[in-house]
């Protein structure tokens, strides 16, 4: 890459971190996502990694079902174990699984958005018929069948996410595509003798690569509440411990009946935290990209 | 039209790949981790027509279909259809209230936070919608039940009517009515947000448009201009939209039947998932595909006939 393609990049980082700057829900979902990978980096400087396990927390002599009052600062659950160590290292499944679950959906849609877009014809017609049945068939169902047949892991898990939420990313990706092909700076490429490698990577990329990064924030939150629900309905990995996992073992195990409030409200709020804070950034990050909106808005 | 057949061929092509292909073995995991001897194994197969080559299995596998001869639960050993069609009134009565009540209560929030855009009242309609978007649907349900049933025992923890209360006629209607509430409105909270955000970027669209300065020209009052011209307009999407969720209508509300133990579909489901109980799995997948197929053509059928310059495209 030329110096100066460099630097026209950083250019306009700089002038969307500016504007970014303006947008007082994008700044706090902003900070909001940051305490909260803090805290997942974090995790084992906050609570020890052994109190997630039930057989060291009886020998600690934990007590059981004990409210917050009682008990560390959010309690403990049927088998002693302390919520707050299950809140912490919840939270790193819980946004690994969501982020690699994007980055799965975002590559398989920019892939075929751009093979559809760019090459059109024949692999157009039947990618886009794809695409379309993904669209259509009810995605919840068919993860929770895929999840079913693969097995409950967390790799499973996200590859589940990533097959059935790719289509709506392929399709934008496609129409972005179609409309920076007409430009001309396309055509000049191509009469210079641009191989459609050269094409796709040096004029069609960077020209989507904003709304491919603003689809992407907003995918995060769908692939988070997507692997909460899986992992509520028993589909989660039994070894690795998300928030939907936690809530999913608050509900079996009867902490609603019992009023347990601490067991389940720390995980879902959580969720809501992080899930706003992605939508958050998306809009504003949407709203850079795309000044239309932001003018209706 | 065509389209919609062709879709539903490939969810039967898929279901059949995803169950029979990766899903090799299909007796071994009905009688997982129990000692069962071979001979019974094969026999079993051979009745299932497992023995077949894979374009025998196919065929088989369509005229079943057709004939709603889904198979035997794993679970309860009761064909998989009797089950499925014994849960349908209660999903669709909770699912279809809730639908229609999210769709109307949030197109009229929509359409006040766009009218009056930017003021506080479109501020905390956007954003209290967005909350209730952001949060899991069950997680809502787990916390209306523990405060609303649980602690201030206002209203039943789960279930769809009092059991052995020996109720009919109209006093039953109102139990019914009493066990559905908690789960309506949390499907309802949960719900509302797309239809209030899609609502308000409509109108918010229509907003600029001349024929609203013309209509204030001609002295008709704000409420007129509002009501007459610009809503009509801006409903386009939102109708789309509520014919599309009626198709998830069945599928919507699966996590949160479980939490409220409502006994529909998507209790069912939750409950097939724990065996797995793979035919009754694979029956519902093909019931809600089907579902969400139907009113996507009732949907575009709808919008070709409301907005006729889609036709011409």
């Amino acid at each position: 890459m030329t110096s100066l393609a460099m630097q026209r990049r950083r250019a306009t980082a700089g002038r969307v971190w500016k504007q970014f700057r303006n947008s007082r829900s994008g700044m706090i979902g902003l900070a909001v996502l940051l305490l909260f990978v803090l805290m997942a980096l974090a995790a084992p400087l906050l609570a020890d990694v052994r109190e997630l396990n039930p057989v060291y927390a009886r020998a600690q002599g934990n007590p059981q079902w004990a409210p917050p009052s009682e008990f560390g600062p959010m309690g403990t659950d049927y088998i002693r174990r302390s919520v707050w160590a299950q809140f912490v290292w919840g939270s790193r499944v819980s946004l690994f699984v969501g982020l690699a679950a994007t980055v799965l959906t975002i590559l398989i849609g920019s892939v075929i958005g751009i093979i559809s877009g760019f090459v059109g014809g024949r692999p157009d017609a039947v990618l886009m018929r794809i695409t379309e049945w993904f669209l259509v068939v009810p995605f919840l169902p068919l993860a929770i069948v895929l999840a079913s047949v693969l097995g409950r892991n967390v790799w499973n898990i996200i590859f589940v996410i990533g097959i059935t939420s790719w289509p709506s990313t392929a399709r934008l990706i496609r129409a972005q595509v179609l409309t920076v092909k007409q430009r001309l700076f396309v055509d000049r490429a191509r009469s210079l003798g641009a191989s459609g490698r050269h094409i796709v990577g040096q004029h069609i990329l960077p020209n989507v690569m904003g709304l491919i990064l603003a689809n992407a924030t907003l995918a995060v939150p769908i692939s988070i509440l997507t692997e909460t629900t899986l992992a509520f309905l028993g589909l989660g990995d039994p070894s690795a411990a998300s928030w939907g996992k936690t809530l999913e073992e608050a509900f079996v195990n009867g902490a609603m009946v019992r009023n347990a409030w601490w067991y389940f409200v720390p995980a879902g709020f959580g969720i809501l935290a992080v899930v706003l804070a992605f939508t958050l950034i998306g809009r504003t990050l949407e709203e850079i990209a795309n000044p239309r909106l932001s003018r209706a808005r | 039209m065509l389209g919609s057949l062709l879709t539903l061929v490939f969810v039967l092509v898929f279901n059949f790949f995803l169950f029979r292909v990766v899903q090799t073995d299909p007796i071994g995991s009905l009688f997982r981790g129990r000692n069962v001897p071979q001979e019974t194994l094969d026999n079993l197969r051979v009745a299932f027509g497992l023995d077949q080559s894979l374009g025998t299995q196919f065929l088989l596998y369509l005229r079943e279909s057709a004939q709603l001869n889904f198979g035997i639960s794993y679970q309860t050993r009761q064909p998989v259809w009797n089950e499925i069609v014994a849960a349908i009134p209660a999903s669709v009565a909770l699912v279809g209230v809730s639908a229609i009540l999210s769709a109307l209560i949030g197109t009229i929030g929509g359409i006040i936070a766009a009218w009056r855009r930017n003021t506080w009242k479109d501020h905390s309609i956007t954003s209290g919608t967005m909350v209730f978007y952001s949060m899991p649907d069950f997680w809502l349900g787990m916390i209306l039940l523990v405060l609303f049933a649980v602690v201030l025992g206002w209203f039943p923890v789960g279930g769809v009517s009092t059991a052995g209360s020996g109720e009919s006629g109209l006093a039953l209607l109102i139990d019914q009515a009493y066990h559905m509430f908690l789960p309506a409105l949390t499907l309802t909270l949960a719900y509302l947000g797309e239809y209030t955000l899609v609502t308000r970027s409509s109108l918010l669209d229509v907003m600029g448009e001349d024929y609203l300065t013309v209509a204030r020209a001609k002295g008709l009052r704000d409420v007129a201009v509002r009501n007459r011209h610009a809503v009509p307009n801006a409903l386009l999407p939102v109708v789309t939209l509520t014919a599309i969720n009626f198709g998830f209508v069945l599928s919507g509300a699966i996590a949160v039947e479980a939490v409220f133990s409502w006994p529909g579909l998507g209790k069912l489901t939750a409950d097939a998932i724990r065996g797995p109980d793979l035919p009754m799995l694979q029956a519902l997948f093909l019931l809600f595909s089907a579902a969400v197929i139907f009113f996507n053509l009732i949907a575009d059928l709808t919008y070709s006939w409301l907005d006729p310059r889609v036709e011409g495209q």
